[in-house]
């Protein structure tokens, strides 16, 4: 289990019902469904984990995120997550509201562009940034949108949106020692709890 | 694509062909030789109409073995044309049943595991009691006098077999097209009697393009002068070309656009377009629908088609339920698997993603892909796509596990 799937359990109430947005092969949901015994559906478009989740018998419904959530009522779910998604979304802010109109708070977890690694890769390398969580070349990353925390703070803040819980993940040497001291330079993923209001 | 090319060159039901009858010939992952069975049902049956049956017939199929609890019971439903013969051959036929490709030993729908039931509805004309048979009254044949009939009859019916076959409870209903609208409306008029519910390329309810195409083909049956009115049978005459023109529009509009030109294009079956020659031009296309027009209308009967695309037009899922959708699944209490293809035109995967909207805010369990497939409408029936066999398979797998 990744370390921001270990806070988002921390943060998920026991029973709630949940949306997850780019559930992958359902893994998350199942673990969820384990531990906090929820409900929920998850939105996937990869057949790959679409596949996954029919295994698991966790329920998924085929459906492009880039398209909204028209289908969702307002306020119809506890916690609408979206793990490690945001960046390959074309328009995250819309994303963002959607989430925040289906669910009564959402969790975002996202990887760190500010991380010091990749600002190392970028100042001294003068490449873009390719590490273990974002394996992609340039051309063929799925990830369109990067942010640092400071970046989705200032959305959020333009958004009006409320931050009621934030942390930081790093599992590497040495951001998993001086995160909690420049979050920004040294967290690799962000995992965020915020409110539409 | 050269598969399709191979099953447009078949039959109506994409059955693929075996080279020999006898029985050593019949793969191994066939339910084998198999025969229908006629059931009596002695009990007056009322239709949603008002009309009652004073009895009436089905005719059925079923493979693999109920066992001792009789939790492993699937009931499959037709769609417009289909019959009782899902699966496996007829002794001395060498055409396997329509879903063929999907039941079977090892295949989506386990008959190692699971006890399988096909029949032929109500109204239909493959032995069960429809337009075809005597009406007891006058011991004429019924033709277009028999009640017009709807889904939930089907349902209804379909139940009265349940129960003669002592099955409390299905494992799962499965069906595509009309065969999920029956999927559904198992799961809503018999909720603790259907554990899971199959819908594949089907709608809660049809669109305006979908009727009128349905009212075409019916007016091209009825403007045929051997059709008379209904009563052909009587008379001894068959409305072959209406009903030979109305399988072509229903067939049309169940291929994809890119499938139909992928095969066909503009290829010319005969006749020349060269300059200076006025030898009559014949496109592929045209022969190979009359072909499937001319077959279907000797195998079919004129007025259960009529009666089958009619339950079709009225089926409206939510019609009752305040044309709520979501209230209408809140009665349901098994689990959904909602599948559809991204070339059907005729039920859109929109139509689909409609379903799993209204079962997700019913808070129903449900999975619903999007497949892509060049064969549009008909994908349901063919064989050899991997990502259908695949989530259709993976999901029959629960329904096993759900047996005791």
């Amino acid at each position: 289990m990744r370390l921001d799937q270990k806070i988002i359990e921390n943060w998920v109430k026991p029973n709630a019902h949940i949306l997850d947005l780019g559930c992958g092969d359902g893994r998350l949901l199942e673990h969820l469904k384990n531990t906090k015994h929820i409900t929920g559906y998850g939105l996937e478009i990869s057949e790959a984990g679409i596949l996954g989740c029919v295994n698991r018998g966790i329920n998924v419904i085929e459906q492009n995120l880039d398209d909204g959530l028209k289908n969702f009522a307002d306020q119809s779910f506890d916690t609408v997550i979206m793990s490690q998604v945001l960046q390959t979304m074309h328009y995250p802010d819309k994303v963002l509201a959607e989430m925040m109109r289906v669910g009564r708070e959402a969790i975002v977890t996202f990887p760190n562009f500010g991380h010091w690694r990749a600002r190392w890769h970028l100042a001294i390398g003068g490449k873009m940034p390719v590490s273990d969580l974002l394996p992609f070349e340039w051309f063929n990353t799925p990830n369109i949108h990067f942010c640092t925390f400071k970046d989705f703070e200032v959305l959020c803040k333009q958004l009006n949106y409320t931050i009621i819980d934030r942390q930081v993940a790093a599992e590497k040497a040495p951001g998993k020692w001086l995160h909690p001291l420049r979050p920004n330079l040294f967290g690799e993923t962000a995992i965020y709890r915020i409110r539409g209001y | 694509m050269a598969r399709l090319g191979y099953y447009l060159e078949l039959s109506d039901h994409y059955m693929p062909e075996i080279a020999s009858t006898t029985p050593t010939s019949v793969p191994m992952n066939s339910v084998g030789i198999v025969k229908p069975e006629l059931i009596h049902f002695n009990q007056p049956f009322t239709l949603a109409c008002g009309r009652t049956l004073d009895n009436f017939e089905l005719m059925i199929e079923t493979y693999g073995l109920l066992n001792s609890d009789k939790s492993n019971a699937v009931l499959i439903c037709h769609a417009l044309s289909g019959n009782q013969h899902a699966a496996g051959f007829y002794d001395g036929d060498n055409k396997p049943g329509w879903w063929d490709a999907y039941i079977g030993p090892g295949k989506a729908i386990d008959t190692n595991h699971l006890y399988v039931v096909a029949l032929n509805n109500l109204g239909g004309c493959d032995g069960s009691t429809g337009p075809t048979s005597l009406n007891p009254e006058d011991n004429q044949p019924w033709g277009s006098r028999f009640p017009p009939v709807r889904v939930r009859d089907w349902v209804h019916s379909q139940a009265r077999l349940a129960d003669h076959l002592g099955i409390e409870q299905w494992a799962a209903v499965v069906g595509g097209s009309l065969g999920g609208m029956q999927a559904m409306r198992w799961a809503l008029e018999y909720p603790a009697r259907v554990r899971h519910c199959v819908v594949i390329a089907s709608a809660m309810k049809l669109t305006a393009q979908n009727i009128a195409f349905n009212q075409t083909a019916r007016q091209a049956i009825m403007a045929d002068p051997q059709y008379t009115n209904g009563e052909y049978l009587k008379h001894n005459t068959l409305p072959e070309s209406g009903l030979g023109v109305a399988r072509m529009i229903g067939h049309i509009t169940y291929l994809s656009d890119d499938g139909m030109g992928e095969k066909f294009g503009r290829q010319l079956r005969s006749g020349t377009f060269e300059q200076g020659t006025d030898e009559p031009v014949e496109f592929q296309i045209e022969s190979y629908l009359r072909h499937q027009g001319r077959k279907f209308a000797k195998a079919f009967d004129a007025n259960t088609y009529i009666l089958m695309t009619r339950a079709l037009d009225y089926f409206d899922l939510a019609r009752e339920y305040n044309d709520n959708p979501v209230e209408a699944f809140k009665k349901a209490k098994c689990n959904f698997a909602v599948m559809a293809f991204d070339s059907d035109w005729r039920f859109a995967p929109e139509r689909s993603h409609e379903i799993a909207t209204a079962l997700l805010h019913a808070n129903k369990n449900v999975f619903y892909a999007r497949i892509a497939s060049p064969y549009g409408h008909d994908a349901f029936l063919v064989p050899g796509q991997p990502r259908y066999e695949a989530l259709f398979s993976s999901y029959m797998r629960k329904v096993i596990s759900s047996c005791a």
